[in-house]
């Protein structure tokens, strides 16, 4: 029981991380149509950034303020500058420059900082909160700043004019362009607000999986499971996809261990769990093939 | 896609046939290593065929071809180590091992499209070098170890290199199949293939059965880059799961839009690209380092990216489209008179 | 155990060898492929993309240490070409990019080619083409096979019998052992497990637990929580710096309080031990054949100052933390010896037996009690650790230096 509740907690925990990064994912496809595979390494750029300013003396809220904002920034520039000319490629060239921008960020980083992983501080109290022997405060207050940033996302494309004006150049660009909407600056409003989302993910992160240019290659990986798993266009569908992969992928983990406990006979183990985690993902998904809470698109013939 | 010269093909042909057996004459230019590195071109060119065939004509986007490579050079692996089987007996059954994964896999994924579909096939890719560590199956793959081969050797006793006979078989292997490829593309149910891309409704209502022509197009998919996997077992002489990453996926996959999406030539090029790629990053970065003098260090990585993100700016057809392109300016300047250019084939933009 | 008899080889040997070494120095100038009057070739493979690309630093490293040697003149009046490929950690790449250097850049030999799956993979070819492929970068067991492979040799302790030494001393030290295992999923981490359970013998049914990780998990925080589960008062950490940073974390945070010993591979204070936080690490153990530049106790150690002046000149902008600097430092210093004892004579052949030639060698950097001895019957230059634990912040050694029969 008590490694039930362990694994539970662990589970929510690393499904916070992957509900992040989703969210990040998210809001790119949602305004882009694209899913963007340079999203994890921008995020750990951003970390790094808010991780140099610390360094330099600023306080920690300082710091995440900053770096959030310079990758807000850094987003904008990124969509106005590199995608804007490629706005009628093939989607498949788009996925290719995506993976050049990964491996830039990936390697200016390790040019600039380094490979030696560093340690990322925490700024949740050590004791004041978490349930001791089952969810450290980090892991909780992880779970706590996801929800924020969802809420705060919701809030402002329901209620904000530029919100609205944001969801309608996604959906309808001709009509909401007729509307005076400036698409194009949607467009790369929406990157930047992904971008900052993912600095938010990334700094939450670093402090659990430690900072170092390939941090997010795995948890890239669990977020895209976890976006598709909430239907890719849900921004709240991606955060309870990350916690259904990182709860889903503990259990297959448990249920493995206690087999070989009551059988002594090796099954599924910890090798394995991503991969049966997936085939359920998989498997999910040809029930609902737009996600658990995905729309389905009516086609028009 | 406009047919490619016949009268350029058959000299191309020629040339690839003589140039090997240069290497007495000209043992700087034509060397074991550099018929090596042409023999993994054309192995990846395969790969990415394969991977054409899906993606390019058939509109199946798949992260996932690094899987059946894997499954292809396991499977010959195992016949060769375990069981002795000649490697050139390999290919088939490689190639019905594939066939079967890649249609079984084609059967869930007909109900995704899209991201879901690219989601699936990265499942798999992630999944193919952990069922090779899995605990029961240690025996047969070598588990982590991977499994250490013996290079082909030329039979009787045909004065040629290793490398050289490598060349030719691989060579050969490849010309069937691109040879085969094309008239499957060229017939009845290449047009069908190609009609599920374009309109799948429409080819639908039309009584075309898009659920068969789907599932089989995965699997000879999966077939095609299953056999490039056997040879490069017989070429690299090894196997391991750590040469099956999910990057080998990516790999192809820019293989096939830089070469051209849609096109069988431009899957040669993808395939030509996919080795000279990282071998021009790493000099490009040298070159930045020692002789433009910078102040700072370029990786090879950073020129990887650069370059790729350069190349879809300037063409984001592929090569074959750029060119292509290219061409029909050329032409219609040359004519003076704007000539109603059909454009090539957009397959992969999103639908 | 299958080295069990090399130092007594040793003796026969190395009179023999310092005859034809001295005989070398004399005779005509000749070479093979890759040297001249002028230069020496060395081929080198390092991941400096991907994954692994932590690695790049000890390739950037080795490019500081043989620029500086060419700076003071070179090697015998030889400059040192250093030719470095990115193979990302892909077998495939390797074998191309290692024929790349043996077929068109025709070096002389190759030195310290990183990771035990590339290597595998060119292990055959480097031996059918003859071609030295001396001191390389993994710690796996095959390297030290001169009957069936004479043309490679390793360079760090291996894995297997660093396994074996912790089995032996939580045996003698340990009452009512229970062990449980983390190990990374691939032959680094098989290796270290395969000499553990060897170490163990009969006594391998105390293990309890055995889990893996990927390296692509984000955490291995359910790994450790299954491991604290089974009741386990050992536990061995076969786990990279990160992963077994958090591995201790984690076992900390839940309140599990295992005798840790923990994989030389992690040993570096600034990259596992801190970040796992100094409260969790107290009393973890480990062998070491290395200084740890993060460790004060070397601080005033002539070997540590000559390196970190070295650093300063030559290497600047590099981690004067990252352990990798100071192994990068210390196998190209083994490899600048063995051009050096070559002489004129730098025939392929000639180079192995000098590799083969080394009596009890004062190498920089190794612990103070750690020399190189090879032989041509012992491809295995380092093999003796020291065990330490970790207190307060750094490690402090303990008990006789261990040679691999002595286990």
């Amino acid at each position: 029981m008590e490694q039930f509740l362990q694994q539970l907690a662990s589970g929510l925990a690393n499904g916070a991380i992957y509900a992040c990064v989703a969210l990040a994912l998210v809001m790119i496809y949602v305004s882009t149509d694209h899913l963007n595979f340079a999203q994890g390494e921008m995020a750990m750029f951003s970390t790094y950034i808010s991780w140099q300013l610390m360094n330099w003396g600023l306080s920690y809220w300082v710091a995440f303020i900053l770096a959030v904002a310079f990758s807000f920034v850094l987003g904008v520039l990124i969509e106005r500058i590199i995608l804007r000319p490629l706005h009628n490629a093939p989607v498949l060239s788009v996925v290719v420059v995506f993976i050049g921008l990964l491996a830039i960020c990936n390697s200016v980083a390790g040019a600039i900082w380094s490979y030696l992983i560093k340690e990322f501080p925490s700024p949740f109290p050590k004791s004041s909160f978490g349930i001791a022997g089952v969810i450290g405060p980090h892991q909780l207050g992880v779970v706590l700043v996801t929800l924020i940033v969802l809420s705060l996302l919701f809030v402002f494309f329901r209620f904000t004019p530029l919100g609205l004006a944001m969801r309608a150049a996604a959906q309808n660009p001709q009509m909401a362009r007729l509307v005076g909407v400036r698409v194009d600056w949607m467009l790369a409003l929406g990157w930047g607000l992904a971008a900052a989302v993912g600095a938010v993910a990334g700094i939450m992160v670093a402090h659990i999986v430690y900072l170092d240019p390939n941090m997010m290659g795995g948890i890239l990986l669990y977020a895209f499971a976890s976006a598709l798993v909430g239907g890719i266009g849900n921004p709240g569908g991606a955060v309870i996809g990350g916690f259904i992969v990182g709860v889903l992928e503990n259990m297959v983990a448990f249920t493995g261990n206690q087999i070989e406990k009551a059988t002594g006979v090796y099954i599924i183990g910890n090798g394995e769990k991503l991969t049966v985690a997936l085939i359920i993902v998989i498997f999910v998904l040809t029930v609902k093939p737009a996600g658990l809470f995905g729309r389905v698109v009516v086609k028009r013939v | 896609m406009p047919a490619f010269p016949k009268k350029w093909l058959l000299v191309i042909i020629a040339l690839a046939v003589v140039i090997p057996l240069l290497k007495p004459v000209l043992p700087d230019l034509v060397s074991d290593y550099r018929l090596f590195l042409v023999s993994t071109m054309m192995i990846a060119a395969i790969a990415v065929l394969g991977l054409n065939l899906l993606t390019g004509f058939n509109g199946q986007i798949s992260l996932g071809h690094s899987a059946f490579y894997a499954v292809g050079a396991y499977t010959a692996a195992i016949l060769m180590d375990k069981l002795d089987v000649p490697y050139y007996a390999t290919l088939p059954v490689a190639a019905v091992v594939c066939f079967i994964v890649g249609y079984l896999f084609g059967l869930p994924a007909l109900k995704l499209e899209g991201h879901y579909l690219a989601l699936a096939t990265f499942a798999l890719a992630l999944a193919v070098p952990q069922i090779l560590k899995y605990k029961w199956l240690e025996d047969l793959t070598g588990g982590v170890q991977g499994i250490v081969l013996s290079k082909p050797e030329p039979p009787f006793g045909i004065p040629l290199s290793e490398d050289q006979w490598l060349y030719y078989y691989i060579f050969v292997v490849m010309v069937i199949l691109y040879w085969a490829a094309n008239n499957m593309l060229n017939s009845r149910s290449g047009r069908a293939m190609m009609a599920i891309r374009d309109y799948h409704i429409a080819a639908d209502t039309m009584g075309i059965d898009t659920s068969l022509y789907k599932t089989v197009t995965f699997g000879i998919s999966a077939a095609y880059t299953g056999i490039a996997g056997a040879l490069s077992a017989s070429a690299i002489a090894f196997v391991a799961p750590d040469s099956f990453n999910f990057f080998l996926s990516i790999k192809f996959l820019i293989g096939l839009v830089v070469g051209g999406v849609g096109s069988l030539t431009g899957s040669i090029i993808g395939g030509i690209f996919y080795v000279l790629v990282d071998n021009s990053a790493q000099a490009l970065s040298t070159f930045v380092k020692n002789d433009l003098g910078l102040p700072f260090d370029l990786s090879a990585y950073t020129v990887f990216g650069i370059l790729l993100i350069v190349l879809m700016y300037l063409m984001p057809m592929g090569i074959v489209g750029g060119v292509y392109i290219l061409i029909r300016r050329l032409q219609r300047a040359g004519r003076g008179a704007p000539a109603a250019a059909s454009r090539p084939a957009e397959a992969g933009k999103g639908h | 155990m299958k080295k069990t008899s090399r130092r007594t080889f040793v003796a026969g040997v190395s009179a023999a060898a310092v005859l034809t070494g001295n005989r070398v120095a004399f005779s005509q100038k000749k070479y093979d492929d890759g040297a001249s009057d002028t230069e020496i070739k060395i081929g080198h493979t390092n991941p400096y993309s991907g994954p692994a690309s932590a690695y790049g630093v000890i390739g950037k490293t080795l490019q500081a240490y043989w620029k500086s040697v060419n700076e003071a003149g070179g090697i015998n009046g030889r400059k040192v070409n250093f030719i470095t490929y990115d193979d990302g950690y892909s077998p495939p790449k390797t074998v191309e990019l290692i024929r790349q250097l043996v077929e068109q850049d025709k070096v002389l030999c190759t030195f310290n080619t990183l990771g035990t799956p590339t290597n595998t993979a060119i292990h055959k070819y480097m031996n059918q083409k003859k071609v030295p492929m001396l001191y390389v970068a993994t710690g796996a067991s095959k390297w030290g096979d001169p009957k069936n492979f004479p043309w490679t040799m390793g360079f760090q302790p291996d894995y297997h019998t660093e396994g074996v030494i912790y089995a032996k001393h939580l045996l003698a030290n340990v009452k009512d052992a229970k062990i449980a295992v983390l190990m990374q999923n691939d032959d680094y981490g098989k290796d270290y497990w395969e000499g553990f359970k060897e170490g163990l013998a009969k006594d391998a049914g105390r293990v309890v637990k055995h889990v893996s990780y990927e390296v692509t998990d984000p955490t291995v925080d359910s790994q450790v929580i299954q491991l604290k589960d089974s009741g386990a008062n050992v536990f061995f950490n076969i786990a990279t710096p990160k992963f077994a940073a958090q591995a201790m974390r984690k076992a900390g945070d839940i309140g599990w309080k295992p005798v840790i010993y923990l994989n030389n591979v992690s040993s570096s204070v600034a990259s596992t031990m801190k970040p796992a936080g100094f409260d969790n690490v107290q009393g973890v153990l480990t062998a070491q054949y290395l200084m740890d530049p993060t460790d004060k106790q070397w601080d005033s150690h002539d070997d540590m100052k000559a390196w970190v002046e070295w650093m300063k000149k030559h290497n600047a902008g590099a981690s004067l933390q990252d352990a990798s600097n100071v192994f990068a430092f210390a196998v190209a210093t083994l490899m600048h010896e063995t051009l050096k004892k070559c002489g004129d004579t730098l025939t392929r052949e000639n180079v192995m037996k000098q590799a083969a030639n080394f009596q009890k060698f004062r190498l920089r950097m190794l612990l103070p009690g750690i020399t190189v001895s090879t032989s041509a019957t012992d491809f295995y230059p380092i093999q003796a650790v020291q065990l330490s634990r970790f207190k307060g912040e750094s490690w402090e050694l303990f008990g006789d230096i261990m040679h691999a029969e002595s286990t």
